[in-house]
């Protein structure tokens, strides 16, 4: 099973190696993280893609919680929720052919092109990750990708309950 | 207000904290903090060996007191040399304090002389730790460290001092703080009120029941609520490692330690039970043999204060989480309230049952021959001692012996390295209890491999006056590897044999001590009788036991709680 944790600790130093300490010390996985300052400076937000079975993601929970400078920890997946992922591509798109597909594709997946130059394009292209998948997967076969990033999922719960 | 240098702080926070001792060894970064103390005075520094020692000092300290231990050493060398007392005292949970000089701000992260980075190194191992970064968070950090240390599931925490921070040229106002809270730190005290009531219930329809204990009952100071319960109730009552001195060992109800090592009639109660009971204990590997066939008929219980624990190996129908003492009066107020006169025969066929394995008196040994059976100096010295001593071991045979032979009837009293299994912890831990402890006994029970592990605090017990008794228990073997490559390896001793052995007597008598060699049988009890009449001088006893020997009961790898070696030939 896929789980995103949404964590809330002191925005302090080392609270991240903190917390990816314990997931390699524990031997839990990280499929992705992305970390930042919320609204209030003194906490940061963490999003952590983990997978596992139930009573892992059990111990992954109270372990996180149990770090002192950990404040909150919520499993997104556990109820309705947003998330999005933010992709940068570089494709080669030295043909017009080429430069018209990736193009194509990019509107179709409301996508935008970012910087151009002589051969190549960057895509920014934004969404769940199943839609990125598919945006690859739809250029993959005519152009040629030289790059991908990844920012790693972000997300927040649907209901009004916040995590705070 | 008082206007203190950052070195000052430290020491006047300390002292406001209620210190007064602490384990350290002095070096270039922390020797403002050491000129602090030896100027403002009210806090005694125990000069250690070996930065190792020092914190496995204030871990005996810390366990026989129950108090936040404090270490302070320098950076680089001292703080590394510190881990392995840290991961000790975090695997067993022991209330620490561990101050570590650091080298400058404008230095970290240069590789400078003696920099490293212990908050890193340190992280797996702490409950928590800080870096100071500003002179004036000093205090404020130093009480937040304290609160971490002894709340919840007790642990150690590292605060690291850089160098700049303590300097004494620059002044600040100085004020402790008397509390402090912390918006992403409150560990659950009260359990659930439901929870409880429930775990009563289910306790009293159970007709095979067993109330299991863990070093969380020590921590909570829960001894006498367990007492109570397992009184009003009749339970059998068992314990893991860590847990032994929580129950009086010498109570009927009490069947002894549990696991890899424990008692046939305690692994024979667990295995059958059909409600375990279990406070303060986290079904580590040692306690439960294999977890597929862990105890298949019994309903699990289970109270900690720290949810980790909690159906992390083994699966609990009944959570509580929270503070052992407070848990247990919350159920023996709902017990009384409940008004049920509850019949002590209700588990009497329970008990014959229990009795019945009580029968095969599973720490039966051999007296025969002339040599010195461990087991037999183990029972002398409860025998010499009345029970009453506090005994710190190493880790090995003479750890299992001291666990299955020494009964002890007040908590507080086994100081053990439990989950690490921390050989050259001994030593330092004795000489910490004593510190707390001056006029009782206290004995630090080792081998001939462990004592070397620390040997060199010989001389801290000299230049402090800390006249513990150290009884090796020398097999010329590391014993439980021995006994492991008997029973698995087929005999291939690899490397288990200590050659070379020093003359241990001789050892004691360079540093000041009185030393001692028992190697005839009928020496045992009048030279261990002697050695405990010397009170004002550290006797240590090299003891000859008999290496054939094994510690049994021994569980089988791989198998139930009920599957044991009972000795060479006999097993379940």
């Amino acid at each position: 099973m896929r789980y995103i944790l949404s964590i809330l600790t002191e925005n302090e130093p080392g609270a991240l190696s903190r917390i990816i300490g314990l997931f390699s010390q524990r031997g839990f996985n990280i499929e992705s993280i992305t970390t930042a300052q919320t609204e209030d400076p003194t906490m940061s937000r963490m999003t952590i893609q983990t997978s596992g079975d139930e009573h892992v993601l059990e111990q992954i929970q109270k372990q996180l919680h149990k770090l002192v400078n950990v404040y909150r920890v919520n499993d997104l997946t556990e109820g309705p929720h947003v998330e999005r992922e933010i992709m940068l591509v570089r494709v080669a798109a030295k043909t017009a052919d080429a430069r018209d597909e990736v193009k194509r594709c990019a509107d179709i997946f409301r996508g935008a092109i970012v910087d151009v130059t002589a051969t190549h394009y960057i895509v920014q292209m934004s969404g769940t990750s199943e839609k990125l998948e598919s945006f690859l997967a739809s250029i993959r076969e005519t152009c040629n990708i030289v790059e991908i990033v990844r920012s790693g999922i972000i997300g927040l719960s649907r209901s009004e309950k916040t995590v705070k | 207000m008082a206007k203190l240098s950052g070195a000052e702080m430290v020491i006047q926070s300390l002292i406001d904290q209620g210190v007064k001792q602490i384990f350290g060894y002095p070096g270039g970064s922390v020797l403002d903090i050491y000129d602090a103390m030896h100027t403002l005075g009210g806090i005694e520094h125990i000069l250690v060996r070996h930065e190792q020692a020092a914190v496995h000092m204030a871990d005996g300290y810390a366990r026989s007191t129950g108090d936040v231990g404090v270490v302070l050493v320098t950076s680089g060398p001292g703080a590394t040399n510190t881990i392995t007392g840290i991961a000790t005292a975090y695997m067993d949970s022991v209330p620490l304090v561990i101050l570590s000089g650091q080298v400058a701000s404008n230095l970290i992260g240069n590789d400078a002389f003696q920099e490293c980075d212990m908050v890193g190194i340190s992280r797996p191992i702490v409950k928590h730790s800080f870096l100071i970064k500003d002179s004036k968070d000093i205090p404020e950090t130093i009480k937040k460290a304290f609160y971490i240390a002894s709340t919840g599931r007790p642990g150690p925490v590292v605060i690291d001092l850089p160098k700049d921070i303590v300097n004494p040229a620059n002044k600040y106002n100085y004020n402790y703080p008397k509390s402090v809270t912390m918006r992403s730190y409150n560990p659950t005290i009260q359990g659930h009120k439901g929870q409880i009531k429930k775990a009563l219930t289910t306790l009293l329809s159970a007709k095979k029941p067993v109330l299991y204990i863990g070093g969380g009952v020590i921590s909570a100071n829960a001894s006498e609520a367990v007492k109570s319960l397992a009184d009003k109730l009749n339970l059998p009552v068992t314990s893991t490692l860590m847990g032994i001195s929580a129950f009086p060992g010498t109570d009927k109800k009490y069947l002894g330690m549990i696991g890899m090592h424990g008692v046939y009639e305690a692994n024979m109660t667990m295995h059958n039970a059909d409600v375990i009971f279990a406070v303060g204990a986290r079904f580590d590997d040692r306690t439960t043999n294999n977890v597929e066939k862990y105890c298949p008929k019994a309903k699990i219980i289970h109270i900690d204060i720290d949810p980790t624990s909690i159906s992390k190996t083994v699966s609990a129908a009944i959570p509580v989480v929270g503070d052992a003492k407070k848990v247990l009066e919350t159920m023996l107020s709902q017990l009384d309230e409940l008004n049920v006169d509850r019949d002590l025969d209700a588990i009497i066929d329970w008990w014959k049952q229990i009795d019945h394995w009580r029968a095969r008196k599973c720490l039966a040994y051999s007296h025969e021959g002339k040599s010195i059976k461990p087991q037999e100096a183990i029972e002398v010295l409860y025998k010499l001692t009345k029970g009453d001593a506090y005994i710190a071991t190493d880790v090995g045979q003479h750890q299992m012996f001291t666990a299955l032979y020494y009964p002890f009837d007040k908590p507080r009293h086994f100081i053990t390295s439990g989950g690490l299994g921390t050989m050259g912890f001994g030593l330092p831990a004795a000489l910490g209890v004593k510190l707390a402890f001056p006029k009782k006994h206290v004995v630090c029970v080792t081998g001939d491999g462990s004592i070397q592990m620390n040997i060199q605090e010989l001389s801290t017990a000299l230049q402090y006056g800390l006249p513990v008794i150290v009884l090796n228990l020398n097999n010329r073997f590391l014993g439980m590897v021995k006994q492991w490559q008997d029973m698995i390896y087929a005999g291939r001793h690899s490397s288990s044999y200590m050659e070379s052995l020093p003359d241990f007597a001789k050892i004691a008598e360079a540093y000041g001590h009185v030393g001692m060699r028992i190697d005839k049988r009928e020496d045992l009890e009048p030279k261990l009788k002697e050695a405990l009449s010397i009170k004002n001088r550290l006797v240590f006893i090299d003891l000859m036991t008999d290496a054939t020997e094994h510690v049994y009961p021994m569980q089988i790898r791989g198998g139930a709680m009920n599957e044991m070696w009972l000795s060479k030939t006999e097993r379940t």
